[in-house]
């Protein structure tokens, strides 16, 4: 927390120490702030061409952070005074208490930590990560062959099928939600597909003289399965786009080497493709987790009477509940575990890197 | 079919997630209204010929605002918010230049509570000898100090005519039965649930004592494997859809529904029920207070009165407009329940924080079960 983008501020400071003719000094900074990113970026090895030198790369380097620094700028200060700032008062509030109908005051005390981490709300919260992990592990599932499928086709399909896993983004949410209600409901496409198919198998059935019974409509709305089922709807894109840039990038000839030294198609996508997709398959796995420990929209609309995640506890207590520093400390806790999760990919890369 | 009733909701369930969504932008520039005031004209009362209203959505007569012009010159600029929450939110942080706002009546409570009112002068709105009896004294706001009833609701029980064995006619069908497993919307308001579960067991909504809080939590526990949903005022289209048959909702939005489908049909169950009613108040701050007490009034006179309600088809508070009115709106027994039911119906009030606390943190341990 609060260390905000250390780069963009560091590039900030620097412009208005040196507007136009950097320093030998600040170039030998530059330089040193440089080499790492290329350093990582060297191991793709196609792409440089053999004399890659940065030797001439001095001028434009030392002009870029200028540049780098008045268009980062305003994106900083977006970040800070519109996200950071309010983060930190809802951080401040976490712990605070209500002291009157509109006012909170913010005491240092942990009593809403240490009310939010009652059996209760660790109940509501351990479901919210049971929810999630299925998710996460259904749209693996799932997008893994897509992911796959789409590295492995045409440039020109290529291109086609990422069109279709973006799509639904160019659809609002809740609208997409409010379609999939009406596919599932009592009375929704689902069943009504069903029912047709039923009737006609009943029709045959009546002409061997067998006698079925009436269709009776599956229950796929407000209940955990639509919850889920939901999720992985509006994830699934966010899994299969990591996976498949990590395939993407991944070296043909490795799976062809081992191909040639013998091994068979699976034990070669379980030996090569899946260590070399790890990375993939971490992000992947993070970007989709992260966003559904805090789903509120699918568990609201498409759940039962036990559906309720912690966005929802959340919500209430920033609108009827009025109880915000709680709100506020039920939302850290989630973004506590965020940052950890954040923190535990970083060291597993470290030392994947190392190792 | 109900004549005198639209075709189209008229409010669609106000309380929806999707106005809430759109709504929550809707006057986050308000703030810059009042410094657009130019030179213009000063009324008799030495304010602006302007007015700020902060209503809900589609409540308000088609040609209310206009004739209030006509009638005294000002111009009433409106905006909407979707909830309670939204409102008291917008002026919690201070009163960005509301003249009139519209709360339910637990949130006249609320917001005097927190200073967010000021006191109407009575001498200033002589139009309030309209109101019918009932609504002249209320619990929640005796003597009516600091608001003005608007439109009313009562919640009860939504359902599906040909889904029911006779008329289900006692919380005990929504709440203590498993006679309609798996076809049962609940309300998933905290206040809603807690307060009407202890209706049925006999007790007053306010008030409750803190033992009959957990007995009305174990109650509705035992009930959760019979319901099928807790809506969030969208119980009149999950009955209209077919995925539930017997629902808790209120008067006004089962009486929407039911003009698109004849088989459904209302009842406030015989135990009593709750009341609602959205008033007019006069916000702490209100930069032209006196517009805003014309304002009142004028809506409270009998003709404008019915113009408003011809429009948005609510319950009406105000006994001379409600003679004016058709009768398929004055004999609508959904629209107007029983008298003798009625009389078992109360407001409930807010009682503080704490207990706000308590219900949302019981409706938490009712839902995780």
């Amino acid at each position: 927390m609060g260390e905000g983008d250390p780069e963009g501020v560091e590039g900030a400071g620097f412009s208005s120490n040196f507007p136009r003719q950097p320093g030998p000094d600040a170039l030998a900074g530059a330089r040193a702030a440089a080499a790492p990113s290329t350093a990582s970026r060297s191991p793709s090895p196609a792409r440089g061409g053999g004399s890659k030198s940065a030797l001439p790369m001095d001028e434009p380097v030392g002009r870029s952070r200028g540049v780098f620094a008045v268009l980062a700028s305003p994106p900083v200060l977006w970040l800070v005074v519109f996200f950071l700032v309010p983060l930190s008062i809802i951080w401040a509030y976490s712990f605070g208490q209500n002291i009157s109908l509109t006012r909170i005051a913010v005491d240092g005390s942990l009593g809403n930590y240490a009310h939010a981490l009652r059996p209760l709300y660790l109940g509501i919260i351990g479901k919210s990560l049971w929810f999630a992990a299925v998710t996460t592990l259904l749209c693996l599932i799932v997008g893994f062959p897509v992911a796959v499928a789409i590295s492995f086709a045409s440039p020109r399909t290529k291109a086609w099928l990422l069109l279709l896993v973006m799509l639904p983004f160019w659809t609002n949410l809740l609208i997409r939600t409010y379609a999939l209600m009406a596919v599932l409901r009592t009375e929704g496409y689902v069943n009504a597909l069903l029912g047709f198919g039923w009737k006609g198998l009943a029709a045959l059935a009546a002409l061997v003289g067998l006698h079925m019974p009436p269709f009776t409509p599956l229950e796929l709305l407000h209940n955990d399965f639509a919850v889920v089922f939901g999720l992985v709807y509006v994830q699934l894109p966010f899994m299969v786009l990591p996976l498949y840039a990590a395939l993407d990038r991944l070296d043909r000839s490795l799976i062809e080497a081992s191909l040639d030294l013998g091994s068979g198609h699976l034990t070669a996508f379980a030996r090569v493709v899946i260590p070399l997709a790890t990375p993939g398959i971490i992000s992947g796995v993070l970007v989709t987790l992260i966003p559904s420990i805090g789903a509120y929209l699918t568990p609201d609309l498409l759940g039962g009477p036990s559906s309720m995640m912690i966005a929802n506890v959340i919500e209430r207590q920033f609108k009827a509940a009025d109880d915000w520093p709680f709100g506020a400390a039920l939302s850290f806790l989630l973004m506590y575990l965020t940052f950890a999760a954040m923190a535990a990919q970083a060291f597993a890369g470290r030392r994947r890197r190392s190792a | 079919m109900i004549p005198g009733l639209p075709a189209r909701p008229p409010r669609p369930n106000r309380r929806s997630l999707l106005a809430a969504l759109g709504a929550a932008a809707a006057g986050i520039s308000f703030g810059g209204l009042e410094g657009c005031e130019r030179a213009e004209a000063i009324g008799h009362n030495g304010e602006p010929l302007r007015l700020n209203l902060y209503n809900w959505d589609t409540y308000m007569g088609a040609t209310t605002l206009a004739d209030f012009r006509k009638a005294t010159g000002i111009a009433v600029k409106m905006s909407l918010f979707a909830s309670n929450d939204e409102l008291f939110a917008k002026l919690r942080a201070g009163n960005p230049g509301f003249d009139v706002i519209v709360p339910s009546n637990e949130y006249v409570t609320r917001l005097r509570i927190a200073g967010l009112l000021q006191p109407l002068d009575l001498s200033k709105i002589p139009n309030r000898v309209n109101l019918l009896p009932s609504f002249r004294n209320p619990l929640f706001d005796p003597g009516r100090r600091w608001s003005m009833p608007y439109t009313w609701l009562v919640l009860g029980i939504g359902y599906r005519k040909s889904k029911m064995d006779g008329v289900p006619d006692s919380w005990k069908w929504v709440l203590d039965s498993d006679r309609y497993k798996g076809r049962i919307g609940v309300f998933s308001e905290a206040d809603d649930m807690i307060e009407l579960g202890a209706k049925y067991l006999g007790y007053s909504v306010r008030n409750i004592p803190v033992p009959v809080i957990d007995r009305v939590a174990q109650m509705y526990i035992r009930q959760k494997p019979n319901i099928k949903i807790f809506h969030h005022d969208e119980g009149q289209d999950l009955l209209l859809s077919g995925d539930i048959d017997i629902v808790m909702e209120y008067n006004g939005d089962i009486a929407q529904v039911m003009t698109e489908d004849s088989d459904l049909d209302f009842v406030v169950p015989r135990e009593g029920s709750l009341l609602n009613s959205d008033c007019l108040c006069v916000p702490a701050g209100a930069p032209r207070p006196d517009n805003a007490h014309k304002f009142i009034n004028f809506v409270l006179d009998a003709h404008n009165g019915a113009e408003i309600y011809e429009t948005i088809k609510y319950p009406t508070p105000n006994e001379a407009a409600l003679a004016l009115m058709p009768p398929d709106y004055r004999e609508n027994p959904v629209i107007f329940p029983p008298p003798a039911v009625m009389a078992r119906c109360e407001y409930a009030d807010f009682e503080g924080l704490e207990r706000a606390h308590l219900f949302d943190e019981t409706v938490t341990r009712i839902f995780a079960a």
